[in-house]
């Protein structure tokens, strides 16, 4: 990558003892990344192939007997109904996480930072952070705990108040919001954390110096915090850009306790659909086109969020 | 960190928000750290519920009859839950040892600037980070060529290395330990793979400490790999038998004991508390461990976030 060639003859030197001590180093992670990232890389060509089982016969003899099927697969998954919605639930989705998880951790952080007692934003972070280490499964009896038709604690309050009991597992209107608040309820602690981490990280005198020119708490986060988050702010912004194809698989598929038809419209997403299609046996080569236009596809949108980035200012790109 | 704070805090005392701004931000995180935490209060106690005051009043907060039935009940059944236990323990270990050793030893490597292959290995980890098979050639590739269904390691490989974790490694690597410690071992007689041993990993353990958290939270919480690739009932995890609770709860009353029948027994059993008692045997080590852990985390944070 070294573009001055008097740079690089001076660079240039013989093989040594410690290079293949380092390389012996890397081998075991090396390996690894043949085989759990680069040889899926292969497995791609399913998508291209109308793949068929030989009983008796393994993998590789399977793949080749298999014929191309060019992009008859990509052709047959455009035209499936369910396309369009799965589309749209996993970008609008996406589009919603991201801006909310920008906004609301960032203004929590920056409240946080401004609590008197130290102690109490510690306690207070500890709580909020605490959803972030539990998984789906769990969090999906949180939700059923208080969702259930009959046992549901909502629908005792609704009951209360003289109102209907929901049958909330077979509403569709009401779970866009579930959904996105349940995303930020695991995950809005952990990225205050990350802000408020940043926070603390500016240097006081930054603070001092407005005190004295008498700037109001207002213009000193306005001008002095928040301009010296925009770094990871950004990052974060690419980082997330990029999963807007994919989607937070144990949320749609967990917590609605495994899409149930009744939510399909609303809670299905690309990942869900694959992991369907796996565990039902379904045509793997189609099953694959998906799975392959959905890597291009968050492949594409990393590079351009990063390109775009780029153009702005380069200090913030992170490629 | 706090000999910071405490800095800032004279700065803040000159210009802090006012009294009731303070007032009116403690009761919004009040509320916050209410909504996140009650929840599992709430499933604490639907656990603790007798059968019968689940039947006629639903899950309530503060039960009208307590019972530890559910609890007994999994005591009961602890061949399955004390081997569920084991399973989601042993991938946990395992797996953060693995992970940490991968992660930390092509961190290391990738940090030593005069390495001949360290661009082409820089690109080996970037790639992954933006472009993947996908999970069906994932799946493929894990079940049919390397045939790691119905192992342990179905659970534990795939989950080893995050390129994220390696560019976190490399960077600490890189800004905290100076070259000069390296060198002088070199001078010593130290190869790299004694200078990775014994001296970088020792002076590396704040950093090892948050990757490995990340790592056995990430392995505890795991059901994602066990309902893809486990089908034998001895390798559920705690998380993997929660995930198929309909299914497992007829499991664990398949063996009754002596001197019932099934129906009799299914009719006994503790069925939604049990659900409840599961998911709080899941979190209490993670809600125990967690807090005594969490600077880590938020120093880890903060190393992740310095640009690789």
């Amino acid at each position: 990558m070294e573009k001055d060639p008097g740079k690089k003859r001076i660079k240039r030197r013989r093989w040594s003892k410690d290079d293949s001590q380092l390389s012996l180093l890397a081998l075991p992670t090396f390996v690894w990344y043949l085989l759990f990232s680069y040889l899926p890389m292969f497995g791609v060509i399913i998508a291209f192939k109308n793949y068929r089982i030989t009983a008796g016969k393994g993998f590789l003899y399977n793949l080749l007997h298999s014929a191309w099927s060019g992009t008859g697969n990509f052709v047959y998954m455009f035209k499936s109904n369910s396309f369009a919605i799965l589309l749209r639930n996993t970008i609008l989705y996406n589009i919603v996480f991201v801006i909310l998880g920008i906004l609301i951790p960032v203004t929590l952080a920056i409240m946080l930072s401004l609590v008197h007692s130290k102690f109490k934003s510690k306690v207070y972070q500890t709580c909020m952070f605490f959803p972030h280490f539990l998984s789906w499964v769990v969090v999906s009896y949180f939700v059923f705990a208080f969702l259930s038709a009959d046992k549901g604690i909502l629908n005792h309050v609704l009951e209360a108040f003289g109102r209907e009991p929901i049958q909330w597992y077979m509403e569709p209107k009401y779970w866009p919001y579930i959904l996105i608040f349940m995303k930020m309820w695991k995950g809005v602690g952990y990225g205050t954390v990350v802000y408020l981490a940043s926070i603390t990280g500016i240097d006081s005198t930054y603070y001092e110096a407005a005190v004295i020119d008498g700037a109001t708490k207002w213009r000193q986060v306005k001008y002095i915090t928040i301009p010296f988050l925009k770094p990871i702010i950004i990052m974060m912004f690419i980082l997330s850009i990029g999963g807007i194809f994919s989607s937070d698989f144990g949320l749609f598929y967990q917590v609605t306790r495994g899409i149930p038809a009744s939510l399909y419209n609303v809670s299905s997403t690309i990942d869900t659909y694959i992991y369907n299609a796996i565990r039902s046996n379904a045509p793997i080569g189609m099953t694959s086109a998906t799975s392959l236009l959905q890597s291009v596809a968050c492949c594409l949108t990393i590079l351009m969020a990063n390109w775009v980035v780029k153009k702005v200012d380069d200090e913030y790109a992170i490629i | 960190m706090f000999q910071k704070n405490k800095e800032e805090d004279s700065a803040y005392k000159l210009n802090r928000i006012s009294k009731p701004t303070n007032y009116l931000f403690n009761i919004i995180f009040v509320i916050c750290a209410a909504v996140a935490i009650v929840p599992f209060i709430f499933v604490i106690m639907i656990s603790v519920s007798s059968k019968q005051s689940i039947a006629k009043w639903g899950y309530q907060f503060i039960p009208k009859n307590f019972s530890l039935d559910a609890y007994l009940f999994l005591w009961n059944e602890k061949h399955t839950i004390l081997g569920a236990f084991g399973i989601s323990l042993l991938v946990t270990i395992l797996g953060t040892i693995i992970g940490l050793v991968l992660t930390s030893s092509m961190g290391y490597v990738l940090s030593r600037s005069e390495f001949k292959l360290k661009g082409f290995l820089t690109w080996v980890v970037f790639i992954p980070m933006i472009f993947g098979g996908g999970m069906v050639a994932s799946y493929v590739v894990n079940s049919n060529i390397l045939h790691l269904k119905d192992t342990v390691w179905a659970l534990i490989l795939p989950l080893a290395v995050s390129s994220y974790n390696v560019v976190i490694c490399k960077t600490f690597f890189k800004t905290s330990i100076p070259d000069s410690i390296v060198e002088a071992a070199k001078i010593d007689g130290a190869n790299q793979l004694s200078i990775y041993t014994r001296v970088i990993l020792p002076i590396s353990k704040p950093l090892l400490a948050t990757i490995g958290l990340f790592l056995s939270f990430g392995y505890w919480n795991d059901w994602f790999q066990s309902s893809l690739y486990i089908n034998n009932s001895k390798l559920m995890s705690l998380q993997a038998i929660l995930n198929n609770i309909q299914k497992n709860v007829e499991f664990l009353a398949n063996n009754p004991s002596a001197g019932l029948s099934l129906q009799e027994y299914k009719n006994m059993m503790p069925t939604e508390s049990a659900r409840m008692a599961i998911a709080v045997l899941i979190v209490v080590p993670i809600a125990c461990a967690y807090p005594f852990f969490q600077r880590y985390f938020v120093s880890g944070l903060t190393i992740g976030s310095v640009k690789g």
